[in-house]
This record gives C-alpha cells, sequence and structure tokens, in this order.
C-alpha cells in the first residue's frame, strides 16, 4: 500500500456519517465543543495536526452515521470558516460542501462586553460581519467589534 | 412608514442629518410651536443625567406636549428586577414616544426593536448619544455658516469619548480635517483612524496642545478628562493641566474659531475663556433644545 492511499484510508474509511475536514488546528477543539462530541454514542475520530496541501496541517472529525443540522455548520463557520462539510453514504461522498458563514449571525456568539444589553437581558445576541474575510464582527446592539480570535460562542 | 428611531448617528443619511438641522433652525426663531399638543412622551432615565433629561423635558413642554417617566432606575421597576423589555412594553402602552437613558450599552437599539413607539436614545452607557451629536452639528453649522472642509480640533480624552466618535463619524459627509490632541493614554482608537483612512479625511495626531494648533483651527472640541481612566493619578495631575484651554492660548486664532464642549466642563477650559469672543459651550447647550424639538417631531412623523 502506497503512501497516497494510506492518508485517503485515514479520512475515507467511514461507511456513512460526517466529515468536517480543513478545520485549522488552533480551532479543532472549539469545533469539537461546538458539536456537543461528548454526547454522541456514535463512532467519532479526531484528528489533529494531519498533512494538508492546502493548509500545511489542519484538523478533521469523522462522526458516524450522523446528520446534523444546519444551524451547527453556521456555528463552525464562525472559527473555522474554511471547513469543508463532507456527507457520506456508503463509502462515497455524496455531498461536499463549505461551511457558510450567514451575514447576519443570530444567537451565535456572545459579545465580549460585559455592559452590552444582550449580557444584561433573556434576548438573542445578533452579530454583524464587517469585512468580507470575515475575521471581525461587530454588535448589533454596543456595535463594539470582536475579532474572530476572540469570540466567545453561546 | 419609515424608521423614526434614532438610536445611533449612523442611523442618519446626509439628507436626513440636514433636514434635522434646518427644522432645528425654525425652532431657534420660535421654540414654542403647538406640535406635540396632545402627546405624551415617556421619558425614561435608567441613569441620571440631569442635563440631557431637562433639554428633552424642556423640548417637549416648549411643543405642547406632556412628560411621563422616571429619573433615576431606583424608582422604577428596574430595582425589583424588571428587565428592560418589561418595562418598554408597558411604556409604549401609555406614551406616544420613548426617550430613554441607559447605562448598558445598545439597549436604546433592543428597545427600538421591541417598541411599538419610537425610541429616542438619549445616551446607552459609552456607545451612542445622537442627539448631541445632532446638537453640535447644529453648533458647527451655525457658527461656521457651513460644514463643509471644516479644521475640528478635539483635545482630551479621545479613547472614552463617545461625543468625539460620534462627531467624527456624523462629519465624514462634509469633507473635515482633524487634529487629535490627546495623551498616550487618551488617544483616538485605531479603529476610527481607520475609518478616516479608508474615507480619506485627513488627520494629524499629536500630544502637543499649543498655539500652532489652534491657529489652525475652526472648531475647537474640548473634552473632560475623567480621573477614573487613569490607572496612575500623578498621570492624571500631569496630563489634566497640559489640556487645558487658556484665554491668552485663543490670541492668534481665526476669527471664526469657536470652542466647543459638552459639558459638564471641570477644568479643561479656564474660567477667563468664557470672555472670549470665541467662548460657545453655553450657547451649544441651549442648540441643544432646538435640535431635541427637530428630532422629537421627526419621530413622530409630525
Amino acid at each position: 500500500m502506497n503512501n497516497q492511499t494510506k492518508k485517503e484510508l485515514a479520512v475515507a474509511a467511514l461507511q456513512n456519517g460526517i466529515v468536517i475536514d480543513h478545520i485549522p488546528c488552533s480551532s479543532l477543539f472549539k469545533v469539537v465543543n461546538i458539536l456537543g462530541l461528548e454526547n454522541i454514542e456514535k463512532g467519532i475520530t479526531i484528528g489533529n495536526n494531519l498533512d494538508s496541501r492546502s493548509m500545511g496541517k489542519k484538523g478533521l472529525i469523522k462522526i458516524a452515521d450522523v446528520e446534523l443540522p444546519k444551524e451547527i455548520f453556521n456555528r463552525i463557520a464562525v472559527i473555522a470558516p474554511n471547513a469543508v462539510i463532507n456527507i457520506i453514504k456508503d463509502y462515497e461522498v455524496v455531498d461536499k460542501h463549505r461551511v457558510e458563514l450567514p451575514e447576519n449571525l443570530i444567537d451565535i456568539v456572545k459579545c465580549n462586553n460585559p455592559k452590552c444589553i444582550s449580557n444584561n437581558e433573556p434576548m438573542r445576541t445578533q452579530f454583524h460581519i464587517i469585512d468580507k474575510s470575515a475575521n471581525a464582527f461587530r454588535c448589533h446592539y454596543c456595535e463594539r467589534i470582536v475579532n474572530r480570535e476572540n469570540v466567545v460562542l453561546k | 412608514m419609515q424608521n423614526r428611531n434614532l438610536v445611533s448617528i449612523s442611523d442618519l443619511t446626509k439628507d436626513e442629518m440636514l433636514a434635522l438641522l434646518k427644522r432645528a433652525q425654525e425652532f431657534e426663531k420660535n421654540p414654542n410651536q403647538h406640535i406635540l399638543d396632545g402627546k405624551v412622551v415617556g421619558s425614561l432615565f435608567f441613569e441620571p443625567s440631569t442635563r440631557t433629561r431637562l433639554s428633552f423635558e424642556t423640548a417637549v413642554n416648549r411643543l405642547g406636549g406632556r412628560v411621563i417617566g422616571f429619573s433615576d432606575a431606583s424608582t422604577s421597576s428596574q430595582s425589583k428586577g424588571e428587565t428592560l423589555k418589561d418595562t418598554i412594553m408597558m411604556v409604549a402602552n401609555y406614551a406616544d414616544l420613548i426617550v430613554m437613558r441607559h447605562p448598558l450599552e445598545g439597549a436604546a437599539r433592543y428597545a427600538s426593536e421591541i417598541s411599538k413607539v419610537p425610541i429616542v436614545n438619549a445616551g446607552d452607557g459609552s456607545n451612542q448619544h445622537p442627539t448631541q451629536t445632532m446638537l453640535d452639528l447644529y453648533t458647527i453649522y451655525q457658527t461656521q455658516g457651513t460644514l463643509e472642509n471644516l479644521t475640528i480640533t478635539m483635545v482630551g480624552d479621545l479613547k472614552y469619548g463617545r461625543t468625539v466618535h460620534s462627531l467624527l463619524e456624523a462629519m465624514h459627509f462634509f469633507s473635515p480635517k482633524f487634529i487629535f490632541v490627546a495623551c498616550d493614554e487618551l488617544r483616538m482608537p485605531a479603529q476610527y483612524k481607520e475609518y478616516c483612512k479608508k474615507l480619506g479625511i485627513e488627520y494629524e495626531e499629536t500630544r502637543e496642545f499649543n498655539e500652532e494648533i489652534i491657529n489652525k483651527t475652526d472648531i475647537l472640541y474640548m473634552t473632560r478628562v475623567q480621573r477614573e481612566r487613569f490607572s496612575d493619578l500623578m498621570e492624571y495631575e500631569r496630563v489634566k493641566n497640559i489640556y487645558t484651554l487658556t484665554a491668552s492660548m485663543l490670541k492668534g486664532c481665526r476669527k471664526n474659531l469657536r470652542v466647543l464642549h459638552p459639558l459638564p466642563r471641570v477644568t479643561e477650559i479656564a474660567q477667563d475663556v468664557d470672555d472670549t469672543p470665541q467662548a460657545y459651550y453655553f450657547e451649544q447647550a441651549l442648540n441643544g433644545l432646538y435640535t431635541r424639538e427637530a428630532i422629537l417631531c421627526r419621530a413622530l412623523g409630525l
């Protein structure tokens, strides 16, 4: 078996389920948290610092026999905007798409400003993306800007 | 009907700003008009601000409207733990319009989303205070005859001072030039300098506050340097004196220069400046009445 096949095996040997690929290494465990993997009883593989042609190093999560709601992918997009979702059926990739960051993040990000109304009332948070690369978000309420690395998810 | 809330200065287009200034001019000529006859305005001050509250309530009274509300959260159900939402829902049943001041940032935006009557923001924490900005604009227009191509020098606390940030944003429509004068601790935040760069607005930044700066200025916008901003009190004492304007510093200034200050003033403008023709901060405060009359009418579509 050559090296290339071995690598592919590490990624693709899943009969049914989801592979979340191209996660920045530093964000991998945040994504694990978002997914609530500790509550999933299906087979899970978590890889990090794997070689990647496009990213250098990357993280990857495989979950067998699950379907996840779209909202979860929106949340992942906040911290891993280039992550790719592969839906696997019968060992085949039947769908492959990037996570998509919505223009407005409703109730996904928590505001970092303790004096923001959204941290003091029972209400939904809202953030707007302020640049194309989506590295910063503006709170709809207190208008503070939060950079991606400081984002806290709700 | 279009959105008639006024939450943030950036909610206004250039045309809307100019229309408000024009309306304020009418109220300057005749402040007493019966436009709000039969209207009830809720004046909700979740934190005390006597100056702003009196200005708003005078505006309502001079337009023939009536005021309900509170001037301190301790006399409202907030002190019993009521949410802002519940207070707003309740008052929106009684009043035609709500003027609110709140210590938390974003409170007015949130209120505007849940209220069935228009919200006018009278200050939300350190975030926005759009009626202050409108009265600043009005004063600049009144004293200079134009808003275009002016050099505006901002002095003092440029880091935390929301009035300077909002004024900067509002002026971007009018090709201004800015001079930012502040000590290192209180410099204009990078976010606003980026904003200027992006829009091609010329600015310079300096620690020096002297005649050379003053003599190339049209509007000298002074702000209060607050002791609580400093971790080092020695530093505060030093800075406080450097950024004090005295009458002698105005000797060689442009004839059209006016000194503005959002008030309250402490030591940053010496008393002897009050007697110079450049002092304009008390008139500026009076302009708050006219601009707030205009803003109340806009909010009610009257």
